[in-house]
């Protein structure tokens, strides 16, 4: 299977890389490229010109903002997966990213490029969501950044405009009190492969109670989602096992759960709460 | 467009359209027909390399992707007439049927074992998670992975199943 031709460019800056996809609407950026060249392969889509941002230097790094951690364009899941930082300050991403494809797939797939495609069944948008990652993307008119609750726009769309190239991700420092996790059932069983249904949380606990909340759902829509509902029951609560499975059972709610070859609506509304109830409790354990 | 990298260290480099998936550059161009074309889709790593020293699959990146960097295919493998001990392992231990899925699964087990020589059979089993054997043969490479790990550390792999105690 080959791709349709295309041009290849792979320029050394991000400064020519943005100015080859102004000069060129159809282009489409390449990191990784374990979800566009599939693409292209099978034909899906064609683009007239690839760039190729293999080579733009800085883009590969984990560091460490003082408030935040960036994850560079470049970083593929197995760097986020091994990371301290990552495992530190962003649990759920970290055992997204180990869960993500095999190891073949994460030696060369990033965490960004993840992002950006947007798959319904990722499993690492949905930690991003969970961790109130912000997206830092840019384009010849300057950098902006974009909320990861407002990045995922439908099936397979990103908030990204033609001429923006998303340049890192940045999930915020914690401290104690504060704990996150994924959890999932794979279409080949386990964790492998996309999500039949995942869920991603965070959780900040103080005083005995639940202090905040965030939770996301992912393969069981059009898109990777907040599961608002389960937030809004867990916080307040004492985090008793009770009170998350009570808010486990809002996993669903305000999300248009679609069937695919993998589930019925009703079954994957089933994982959504099971995993959600399974996630949350991951999550308190860490966040102590 | 004209791409260079190391293969099975030889520098070699070929003109090859942008679209050239680096699989069909070490097949066609270079002849090295080892590399297997398998599921083409991402799945079943019958195309996995080592480049860098990670395995990659060579169907899902484009020769242009690889240019300068240090490939390593199946048959860079044996050194002067001696079989690397992964391929030992694969042909003491019955690791193969068909053979298909090998130069992939001996790939994977090669970088695999260059991070850690001492895997658990569970980190064997997600090590080669990414590679499948229709033949379902999985215990024999399993055990052929375990002999390989052993000869790399010196030490004397443990008897085959079916040879008596």
């Amino acid at each position: 299977m080959y791709p349709r031709q295309f041009d290849y460019v792979a320029p050394s800056s991000l400064d020519e890389a943005l100015a080859a996809l102004d000069a060129n609407p159809g282009a489409k950026v390449l990191a990784g490229g374990m979800s566009l060249l599939p693409m292209m392969k099978m034909r899906l889509l064609s683009p007239e010109m690839v760039v190729d941002i293999g080579r733009i230097g800085g883009l590969g790094d984990i560091t460490d903002n003082g408030d935040s951690i960036s994850i560079g364009a470049l970083v593929t899941h197995a760097e986020v997966a091994a990371s301290g930082l990552v495992q530190d300050h962003g649990a759920a991403l970290a055992t997204a990213a180990s869960w993500t494809g095999d190891r073949q797939v994460r030696n060369r797939g990033t965490c960004c490029g993840s992002m950006a495609h947007a798959d319904v069944a990722a499993d690492q948008p949905v930690a991003a969501l969970a961790l109130g990652a912000t997206m830092v993307v840019a384009s010849s008119g300057g950098t902006r950044e974009i909320a990861a609750a407002d990045f995922f726009v439908d099936t397979l769309m990103s908030a990204l405009e033609p001429g923006e190239i998303l340049t890192e991700m940045r999930i915020p420092k914690v401290g104690a009190g504060t704990g996150s996790a994924y959890d999932k059932l794979g279409r080949r069983g386990g964790h492998t492969d996309y999500a039949v249904a995942g869920v991603a949380a965070s959780v900040t606990c103080s005083n005995g109670s639940v202090s905040a909340a965030t939770v996301a759902v992912t393969g069981v829509g059009s898109r990777p989602v907040l599961a608002a509902g389960v937030a809004d029951a867990l916080v307040g609560s004492d985090g008793s096992d009770a009170a998350v499975e009570a808010a486990a059972a809002h996993a669903t709610d305000g999300i248009d759960v679609l069937e695919d070859l993998y589930g019925s609506v009703g079954y994957k509304t089933h994982l959504a709460q099971l995993f959600a109830a399974r996630a949350v409790k991951a999550a308190l354990a860490a966040a102590g | 467009m004209k791409v260079s990298m190391s293969v099975n260290g030889r520098q070699v480099s070929g003109e090859a359209e942008p679209r050239t998936l680096l699989v069909h550059f070490l097949r066609e161009n270079l002849g090295l027909t080892g590399t297997h074309v398998g599921c083409e889709s991402s799945y079943c790593g019958a195309c996995t390399i080592s480049l860098d020293g990670q395995a990659v699959l060579s169907c899902t990146m484009l020769a242009a992707q690889a240019d300068g960097a240090e490939v390593t295919t199946v048959e860079g493998l044996a050194r002067n007439g001696e079989l690397h001990p992964v391929q030992e392992g694969f042909w003491e231990r019955h690791g193969l049927q068909c053979g298909f899925c090998t130069p992939g699964m001996i790939m994977s087990a090669v970088t695999l074992l260059d991070e850690n020589d001492n895997p658990s059979e569970e980190e064997i089993r997600r090590g080669i998670e990414g590679n499948l054997c229709r033949c379902t043969g999985y215990h024999n490479i399993v055990r052929a992975i375990e002999y390989a790990g052993a000869k790399m550390r010196g030490e004397e792999p443990a008897p085959a199943e079916w040879e008596d105690a």
